[in-house]
């Protein structure tokens, strides 16, 4: 075990963790973060995507140890009130079935937007691709993408 | 278990805390409705059903009684309400209600039946709630109720005079239920059939704690379950020394053939885990994929076999045909891969037990564990979380009796989550099924024989006996086979019909090609058989079919030459809806490559456009996923794929573009969760056909040899 004094959210958050532990699991049982979600422990499905230094990162290979120093935002950080562009995007698009999926989504749009405000079709699918949706959302996930960009520039 | 006084029609009105009216009434009974007003005491009477609550502040509140998974329901019933009550829906409050069997039938998610079991219910409990507002208003100004009416949570007079229900929830109360109560007149709708966005959105997008795998209780222990890793092994033995000294863990203990791993944390016990030392042994055969092709022959082969429906002669058929057409399709084992894996609360406390997780099926997971702890069901409490998808998955209990059995042997609050490895490798898969067709025609082209033969692996009657072509064939037998494997398997979305509208639309493709005939017009020409001389039993209607299918055929341009592209029809009836669906394939790079899919659907009534859309997408998306990728196999009783690594779902980059048409009959909403799916394969698989000229008889299709990779 060792102590860390995580940056998440612009708070500090000291955890006393083994040093491998996952960040995933550090936000979901240790801090009650649990819009961060497990969905396949290998970074396969992307449910678990938070920002780290403003990168979307896959948390559930993350070892704590590798983002002591880091910033991180996850879901709950986002915005304060649920009001950032791609969260409001997705709202108005109706984008979630079920719904699991859509906070990594939306991490992932987030900091696609942040690195590219005007990204092409092409942009969309290669940041999109890492993230499944086992609903099949993606014709609306594309929408609210778009609808988030153009929000962004406003 | 409803008895028959609590299923009775029930209505009450009682002012709640707080006051206001709260009005409770049957969603799902069978019997007529009879509004009844049984006092005033407090919402604890043993009959008093489902709630609809308005507060002096104006809010409704409609308690949701079943599991939401992502089909919608969540926000679809209360819109249906709503509508009804002409409520204001910016301040209608939604609220999920636990499992209560005395308040609740049918509290499920399965089988596309939600809607259609309790529309009329749902209509009657609003537009009795208005009534009784409208007459509240109509004594308080001394007029005649007739002259008063009902917007967007006012009661306004003709005079122009307006009260909100907020104001009228007490009054109204205290008056006396109308017996009767009058429905709008369908083509009055304004919220039902509108674009409404879905009631969780809000919570989903900023990461609130929905679901079951983010349940919490204080002093909740995590556990990981360890399953024979083969189906066919049983526990031997097993040494959890050295696991029980790692950091975080407060216990392992065994039951059934699995051990179970108990600690402070997930990832402590995940690596506690691998430090459990298990012995299995073997239990049943321990069955291989290369077994499994060998059976489905032995089983179309062989003579042990059901017959589920014969029409005619069709041996005869076949010895007096023009030509005869064979062929087989086989499909493989899936696993559901919701994005949430399976996992729930239990907290085991002597003589109850309380219990919280996703379950499309509760009641049976509350008698089910009721029954395994000796303990009443109503000691049993099930609060039911938002589902990360299910598709069938949670239809089965085991994982909440597990969790159950768990929480009464370690005596204390735990919660098991499933790994994805978990998830994958542990059981209920859609069954592996091989269909064998034959078809017989006339020098005319007509179909005068159909045969169909289904062999499943732990499948069941994998037939559909009574579905089109039933009906609109003279000579016609179906019969299945099935072989009990140790693979354990249950409903899958659209169960059966998953892959077997895939199979037959895929035939009727090579049958009306045998006979020169365009596929449309050789399914539209059995549905006139069907309806002039219909053969036996026929559980389709063929006009609701024939407009599906024109509908498509006109919305996709059908037989008009499109440069480039080459199109695949599919029509099926699942559930109660009908859908046809034609898919767009191009050849880019030497490739095939699946341009757009013309959706038409006849689901009665839409409640929701965007959810119906998303709904009819997504069984899109879904159905081309799992006939393009999805593929379980197994070595010597163990699951070969564990994660998405080697187990592939569709992505982002390989959906086509959609467009979705519904009919407008005003027929009463059939059903919408699964009925989009059961075409897909067969549009698609009829649209490689025309763009390569192969024709696809195995899924999944991206593994085979040839141009699709």
């Amino acid at each position: 075990m060792a102590l860390f004094q995580l940056k998440i959210n612009g708070k500090n958050y000291p955890v006393d963790v083994d040093a491998n532990t996952p960040l995933l699991w550090v936000l979901r049982d240790h801090l009650d973060l649990v819009g961060t979600k497990y969905g396949c422990g290998m970074a396969m499905c992307g449910a678990c995507t938070v920002h780290v230094n403003g990168d979307a990162t896959r948390s559930c290979v993350l070892p704590i140890s590798a983002v002591s120093a880091a910033n991180i935002t996850t879901i709950e950080g986002l915005s304060e009130k649920g009001t950032h562009p791609v969260q409001e995007a997705w709202d108005e698009v109706d984008v979630p079935q079920c719904g699991y999926c859509q906070a990594g989504q939306i991490m992932t749009a987030s900091a696609l937007l942040s690195k590219n405000p005007n990204p092409s079709d092409k942009d969309i699918e290669e940041a999109m691709v890492g993230n499944i949706c086992r609903c099949g959302t993606y014709h609306r996930i594309h929408d609210a993408v778009k609808v988030a960009a153009t929000k962004m520039k406003k | 278990m409803s008895t028959n006084q609590s299923r009775r029609d029930f209505f009450k009105t009682t002012a709640a805390a707080g006051g206001g009216l709260v009005l409770g009434f049957s969603w799902f009974s069978s019997e007529a409705f009879q509004p009844q007003v049984v006092g005033t005491a407090a919402a604890d009477a043993i009959d008093f059903n489902a709630y609809l609550a308005i507060s002096p502040s104006g809010t409704v509140t409609i308690f949701s009684p079943n599991p939401e998974i992502g089909q919608g329901i969540k926000t679809a019933f209360p819109i249906i309400v709503a509508e009804e009550l002409d409520a204001d829906w910016e301040k209608v409050k939604v609220e999920q209600s636990p499992l209560d069997t005395k308040k609740f039938e049918r509290q499920l998610t399965g089988g596309s039946g939600a809607i259609r079991h309790s529309w009329e219910r749902l209509r009657k409990a609003g537009a009795t709630a208005r009534a009784l507002l409208i007459e509240a208003a109509a004594q308080q100004w001394g007029v005649p109720a007739s002259e008063c009416n009902a917007q967007k949570g006012m009661v306004v007079h003709s005079s122009g005079k307006k009260l909100s229900y907020g104001d009228l929830a007490v009054a109204a109360s205290k008056l006396p239920v109308p017996k009767e109560v009058k429905l709008k007149a369908t083509s009055s709708f304004s919220l039902i059939g509108s674009r409404v966005k879905g009631v969780d959105n809000k919570d989903i997008l900023t990461g609130k704690n929905l679901f079951g795998i983010d349940y919490k209780r204080p002093g909740m222990l995590h556990a990981q379950v360890q399953r024979p890793p083969a189906f066919g092994l049983k526990l031997k033995s097993f040494d959890a020394t050295e696991a029980k000294k790692m950091p975080g863990i407060v216990n392992v203990v065994s039951f059934g053939n699995k051990v179970a791993i108990v600690g402070k944390t997930n990832w402590e016990v995940m690596q506690a885990r691998k430090a459990v030392k298990i012995e299995w042994e073997k239990e049943k055969d321990l069955e291989s994929s290369a077994d499994h092709d060998r059976l489905f022959k032995e089983m179309l082969n062989g003579t042990n076999v059901t017959v589920q429906r014969k029409d005619g002669d069709v041996e005869a058929a076949f010895k007096n045909a023009h030509k005869v057409i064979e062929a087989e399709y086989q499909c493989p084992f899936l696993p559901h891969s919701p994005m949430e894996p399976m996992n729930f609360f239990a907290h085991f406390k002597g003589d109850s037990i309380e219990l919280a997780g996703p379950s499309q099926t509760p009641e049976a997971a509350q008698k089910q564990i009721a029954k395994m702890l000796n303990i009443a069901p109503e000691k049993v409490t099930l609060e039911l979380t938002r589902m990360g998808g299910g598709f069938g998955r949670r239809l089965n209990t085991d994982y909440a009796v597990e969790a159950a059995e768990l929480s009464s042997i370690i005596k204390a609050p735990v919660k098991v989550t499933w790994t994805r490895e978990d998830d994958m490798t542990g059981g209920i898969y859609r069954p592996a099924v091989r269909y064998r067709f034959k078809a017989s025609i006339d020098k005319a082209g007509n179909m005068t024989g159909f045969m169909l033969h289904g062999a499943g692996m732990n499948a069941g009657n994998s037939t559909r006996q009574d579905n089109f072509p039933a009906g609109a064939v003279d000579n016609l037998l179906i019969q299945s086979s099935d072989h009990k494997s140790p693979i354990t398997t249950g409903p899958w979305r659209a169960p059966i019909t998953n892959f077997l509208a895939y199979a037959e639309q895929a035939f009727l493709d090579e049958v009306a090609a045998a006979a020169g005939k365009d596929p449309v017009q050789f399914r539209l020409e059995l549905l006139d058989k069907a309806e002039k001389s219909p053969v036996g039993k026929i559980t389709y209607e063929t006009k609701r079919f024939r407009e599906v299918i024109k509908l498509a055929a006109e919305k996709s341009g059908w037989g008009k030459k499109k440069k480039g592209i080459s199109q695949g029809f599919s029509v099926y009836f699942s559930h109660a809806s009908y859908v046809a669906q034609v898919a767009e394939m191009t050849m880019a790079k030497g490739k095939p490559v699946l341009k757009k899919v013309y959706a038409a659907v006849d689901c009665g009534i839409v409640i929701n456009e965007s959810s119906a859309k998303n709904q009819i997408y997504g069984a899109i998306v879904d159905g081309i996923g799992h006939a393009m990728y999805g593929n379980l196999t197994f070595k010597d009783g163990a699951p070969q794929q564990e994660n998405f690594n080697k187990y592939r779902l569709i992505r982002y980059n390989e959906v086509p573009d959609i467009e979705a048409h519904f009919v407008n009959n005003g027929i009463e909403p059939t059903g919408l969760g699964e009925p989009a799916l059961p075409p897909t394969g067969g549009a698609l698989a009829n649209a490689i056909f025309k763009t390569t000229g192969k024709r696809l008889y195995n899924q999944p299709f991206a593994d085979q040899d040839g141009p699709l990779g």
